[in-house]
């Protein structure tokens, strides 16, 4: 295990946040040091983006209506792609083990290490979407709702798709399965994500998708952590 | 009488094949009932003609798919709470006879949708939702199938199913949030149904003869999953006829 737990005067031991802390900073040096790893993630999210226009037709109008959705459908799967990085390493050495033996408590360690993933793919999947969206010849407002629909969903990809991970962990099959466990999980999220994008060029309000996506990002906050650390728990029996 | 006792394996095997009998009969009963009242006594409809008769089969089953989840979720609860092996056991039987519902309501719904809409498959949001449940159904079964230790997979089906359970509201709802292609609600419980009593009546026999249906084979297939897992324990042993 990679770092120390510092704890500050005004915490109490083995709260919330030295748990939730402690698992960020760990995670995000550990996938600093893989930085390959992450860059090839992002470039299938690029490439994937990429191979839309050549299938279909390089028509920009064609391209503007499809945009936003193809962008979002990449974002799913390169979350999905890079999901079993969050446990199975930890699983396969025995560290995840002893996070769970520890006195933390384990739905906030799994916090952190979801926010560490959500950091090191949604984060730069939003970021790039703009760039993604001048391919498609999105204007700026669409890129722009793009990003902020997308700032808000990715984070429900990877608090859901922790659950998918940790009940996949050691499992016959893991990759597909996991793909099946978690893409359906993800179709509200597209459809809200994607739609906020068609909504603003059909001339509606976006209000109410991004209080939709929103809502299910609160909920996801609050049920995700703990179904994955129940779901860590049921793997390390 | 205690019904705590109904919990243990072995006194639901026998439990479970005294009754799903009576509920297979009944099933059928009401089955014979409902499609006769579906197609000899119903009358056309006005708009649809002869091809709304679908309705008596799509719309038993399309409840039965998302009833049938949900009593999933609440074994697949009861059996993370109490750790009970029976409940666990009770989810894993009701799988299979979900997916079916949900495919049969997925294809009557493509029946009924050529005819009356012009198109077998929209992407509506309440058969989206469908299909997603039966990737849902699915995505349990193959969990199941993948793990072998079967008291993990009882916990890690459970937990899958409550997460999957928050689907359920999203399909319900669909049809006030998304207003598309798919008909509105025509039965509800707030307002007077809008279809005529005799069409209502027979969709609700062969909703009864679907819901009999699923208890029955839920039994007996649940008669088989504790056979094979209690196969080593010694009440089975000493049945007549099962020891090999």
């Amino acid at each position: 295990m990679t770092g120390a737990l510092a704890l500050s005067d005004n915490e109490t031991p083995f709260g919330v946040g030295a748990a939730l802390r402690w698992a960020v900073v760990r995670d995000l040096r550990l996938a600093l040091r893989s930085r390959a790893e992450l860059g090839v993630q992002l470039l299938f999210y690029v490439i994937v983006v990429s191979l839309f226009p050549l299938a279909s037709s390089p028509d920009r109008t064609l391209l503007a209506t499809m945009g936003p959705g193809v962008i979002w459908v990449a974002a799913l799967l390169a979350s999905l792609l890079s999901l079993p990085r969050l446990f199975a390493s930890d699983f396969t050495d025995g560290t995840l083990e002893q996070i769970a033996l520890s006195p933390f408590p384990l739905p906030a360690l799994v916090s952190g290490k979801i926010l560490a993933h959500w950091l090191t793919t949604g984060l730069p999947i939003v970021v790039l979407a703009p760039m993604l969206g001048l391919q498609y010849g999105l204007d700026a407002e669409i890129s722009g709702i793009v990003m902020l629909a997308l700032l808000i969903g990715t984070p429900i990809l990877s608090l859901l798709g922790a659950i998918g991970a940790a009940l996949t962990l050691g499992v016959r099959g893991g990759g597909s399965l996991l793909a099946l466990l978690v893409l359906p999980l993800y179709v509200p999220v597209l459809i809200f994500g994607a739609g906020a994008a068609d909504a603003v060029r059909a001339g509606l309000s976006v209000s109410a998708h991004l209080s939709l996506l929103t809502s299910g990002l609160l909920i996801a906050l609050v049920g995700a952590p703990l179904a994955t650390a129940t779901a860590v728990r049921i793997a390390l029996d | 009488m205690n019904f705590y006792q109904f919990s243990s394996p072995a006194t639901f095997y026998s439990f479970a094949g005294r009754i799903a009998p009576w509920f297979a009969a009944a099933a059928a009963v009401l089955a014979i009932v409902g499609l006769w009242i579906g197609f000899a006594v119903a009358p056309t409809d006005f708009q649809q003609g002869e091809a709304y008769r679908i309705i008596f089969i799509h719309v038993a089953a399309a409840w039965m798919s998302m009833f049938i989840y949900l009593v999933m979720a609440f074994w697949g609860m009861l059996a993370l709470a109490f750790n009970t092996r029976l409940s666990a056991m009770m989810a894993q039987a009701l799988a299979p006879t979900g997916a079916l519902m949900t495919f049969i309501a997925l294809w009557t719904g493509a029946l009924w949708g050529r005819p009356t809409w012009g198109t077998y498959w929209a992407w509506d949001a309440r058969m989206t939702s469908e299909l997603i449940l039966l990737f849902l159904y699915f995505g349990i079964m193959a969990l199941r199938s993948a793990i072998d230790d079967p008291r993990r997979a009882d916990r890690a089906c459970a937990l899958l199913t409550i997460v999957g359970a928050v689907n359920i509201p999203i399909i319900y709802f669909s049809v006030q949030w998304w207003n598309t292609l798919h008909q509105g609600a025509s039965v509800s419980l707030s307002a007077a149904p809008k279809m005529a009593s005799i069409m209502l009546l027979g969709m609700l026999v062969m909703t009864f003869a679907a819901w009999f249906y699923t208890i029955a084979v839920a039994l007996w297939r649940v008669r088989a999953i504790i056979l094979e897992r209690e196969r080593g324990s010694g009440w089975i042993s000493g049945m007549q006829g099962i020891a090999a």
